[in-house]
């Protein structure tokens, strides 16, 4: 029993090793200095990099947090402190349907939504793509998380003359900050890493953007262009720019961790 | 003792249907005065469809230590946040009667506002668990906006003298609340609560999760704040009512059926029911 669930925890794990070791393997050689520095070369030109694509996901993703993270959050504090209701009901149950929804169709929504309004692509459209998606895992994970924060506490903090309102985002929302923090992360993780929606969205820019109402470059969409080239330098390039996706994910997931772990005290 | 008219005419004042509690009335030893810190009149409380309290009148006079006592599920705690208005969190919780302190009735006030002047200690210790122990004393008046640090420090060392826990903790200030052991946490939900400067304490078997070395520092400390403080206590532990209170209350199923001073309680009680329950007979 004990040697079969090792078994399946070693299984679990090797998909995630055979992508570690097939991407730094193919993309570390087109990794240097320029990469992360110059922008992309034109076709036949060689070297070049995706500064822009680097600085555009940041910037898609940081769009997508000010949309999903605020109505993510609230709506989960909201389900989490007082949705008793019918309404609470429904809108938990539409927050499972977002979930459900392929990130494809939400690129469609917000095509319709911002580009089509405002006539051309740009980063607010991928923004808000992202955003949305964002929107259904911080929603369930904060509700989750507020509510393993045991009664007492609220009932110590009430009991002390503390209103209901700072009860809640003083105490309850303090204390499950950890495990919330982590659903936001697992949500950024996963927008950072969309294609599709941006397809319809930023759609993408081989040069600096100018605005965030214009197109914008991002790594996965670059990675998608590049790695279905027929140019060998380019299909390099993709696997470098997923190596460097990965690892933008994961310093953001530590610094992330660090600058909340402050706020705990071991027990 | 009072006479039986005494008793009567205490009974007209507080309105009650004499057939609907005729043990309550009749042995309800401590009258009602104006200048007692908190009267309640008449108070049921419900959760949904049950009904947990059973027209409870009870006069708890300033400076003093009401003790509760009772069998498991009888309404002492029920009874307890009724005062401070925490019953009334509880979804399909339902409240009737009239608490008022210092006169002024309770239920037409801020409910915020009497948490303040009604500082409530738990059963369990409770100290914020992301908090330091500095910051678990000044939670109260932080996020009621008080943010300059001098007074607040000064507070906060008051509180925890008060507590008896200053000389355990304070060179460990910003240490976690939840690293103290059971005992110093709950002495410091304690001072947490005398932060706020309330008028009334009330505790809900304060001691019942310690052990005997920390129940015997948590007697002393209600001993010593009574002089400043009223205080409610609510315990299993029938030594411990005869130790620390001047009045004690018998609830049996959610009603009061014998209130008196504590000597008298102890030595001579006038219901059968209540010697029972003292001598451990049943409960
Ligand atoms: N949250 C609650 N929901 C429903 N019933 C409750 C709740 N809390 C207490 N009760 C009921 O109310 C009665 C009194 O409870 P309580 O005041 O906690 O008793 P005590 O503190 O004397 O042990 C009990 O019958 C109990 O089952
Ligand atoms: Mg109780």
């Amino acid at each position: 029993m004990y040697s079969l669930s090792v078994l399946c925890a070693l299984l679990a794990l090797t998909p995630l090793a055979l992508i570690l070791y097939h991407t730094l393997s193919l993309g570390f050689s087109a990794l240097n200095w320029d990469f992360f520095t110059k922008l992309p070369k034109p076709v036949g030109e060689p070297g070049g990099g995706m500064a822009n694509a680097i600085v555009g996901t940041l910037i898609l993703v940081g769009l997508g947090s000010l949309l999903g993270l605020p109505v993510g959050v609230f709506a989960g504090i909201y389900l989490s402190e007082m949705g008793r209701g019918k309404f609470a009901t429904v809108l938990r149950f539409l927050t499972d349907v977002l979930n459900g929804i392929p990130s494809i169709v939400t690129g469609v929504v917000a095509y319709t939504l911002v580009v089509l309004p405002m006539k051309h692509f740009s980063a607010y459209a991928g923004g808000a793509a992202l955003g949305i998606l964002m929107i259904p895992t911080i929603t369930r994970t904060t509700e989750e998380m507020m509510k393993t924060v045991p009664r007492a506490y609220r009932e110590a903090a009430l009991a002390l003359g503390i209103s209901q309102w700072k009860t809640t985002l003083r105490i309850v929302l303090r204390t499950a900050l950890g495990g919330i923090v982590t659903g936001i992360m697992l949500a950024l993780a996963r927008a950072a890493g969309e294609t599709a929606p941006l397809l319809f969205t930023s759609l993408n820019n081989r040069f600096w953007h100018t605005s965030l109402g214009q197109p914008i470059a991002s790594l996965t969409v670059f990675i998608y262009n590049y790695g279905v080239s027929p140019f060998d330098d380019w299909i390099a390039q993709a696997w470098a720019g997923a190596l460097v996706l990965m690892f933008l994910i994961l310093l953001l997931s530590i610094a992330v961790r660090i600058a909340t772990r402050s706020v705990h005290y071991e027990r | 003792m009072e006479s039986i008219l005494e008793i009567q005419e205490q009974q007209s004042k507080l309105k009650m249907t004499p057939a609907a509690t005729p043990s309550s009335v009749l042995n309800n030893f401590v009258p009602v005065s104006d200048d007692h810190k908190i009267i309640a009149r008449d108070i049921n409380a419900y959760f949904g469809k049950v009904q947990a309290l059973k027209n409870i009148s009870l006069s708890i006079p300033g400076n003093s230590v009401v003790a509760i006592i009772g069998p498991s599920g009888c309404g002492k705690s029920t009874f307890l946040r009724s005062i401070n208005r925490m019953h009334e969190i509880i979804p399909g919780s339902k409240i009737t009667g009239s608490l008022t302190l210092d006169g002024q009735d309770i239920y037409q006030m801020d409910a915020v506002m009497v948490r303040k002047r009604i500082g409530m200690v738990f059963q369990k210790p409770n100290p914020f668990p992301t908090m330091s122990i500095f910051d678990n004393v000044a939670a109260g008046l932080k996020m009621n906006g008080m943010r300059r640090k001098a007074p607040l420090k000064e507070i906060v060392e008051k509180s925890l003298r008060q507590a008896a826990l200053w000389d355990e903790v304070k060179d460990s200030l910003s240490k976690g609340g939840t690293s103290l052991s059971g005992g110093q946490q709950q002495r410091l939900c304690i001072a947490r609560t005398l932060a706020v400067n309330p008028e009334v304490i009330l505790m809900d078997e304060p001691a019942s999760a310690l052990d005997p070395i920390s129940t015997s520092k948590i007697e002393e400390l209600i001993y010593e704040l009574k002089k400043q403080y009223t205080i409610v206590i609510v315990t299993h532990n029938m030594q411990q009512a005869a130790r620390v209170s001047d009045f004690t209350a018998f609830f049996y199923l959610g009603q009061l059926i014998e209130y008196d001073e504590t000597k008298a309680i102890f030595t001579n009680p006038h219901l059968k029911q209540t010697e029972d329950y003292i001598t451990g007979r049943f409960g």
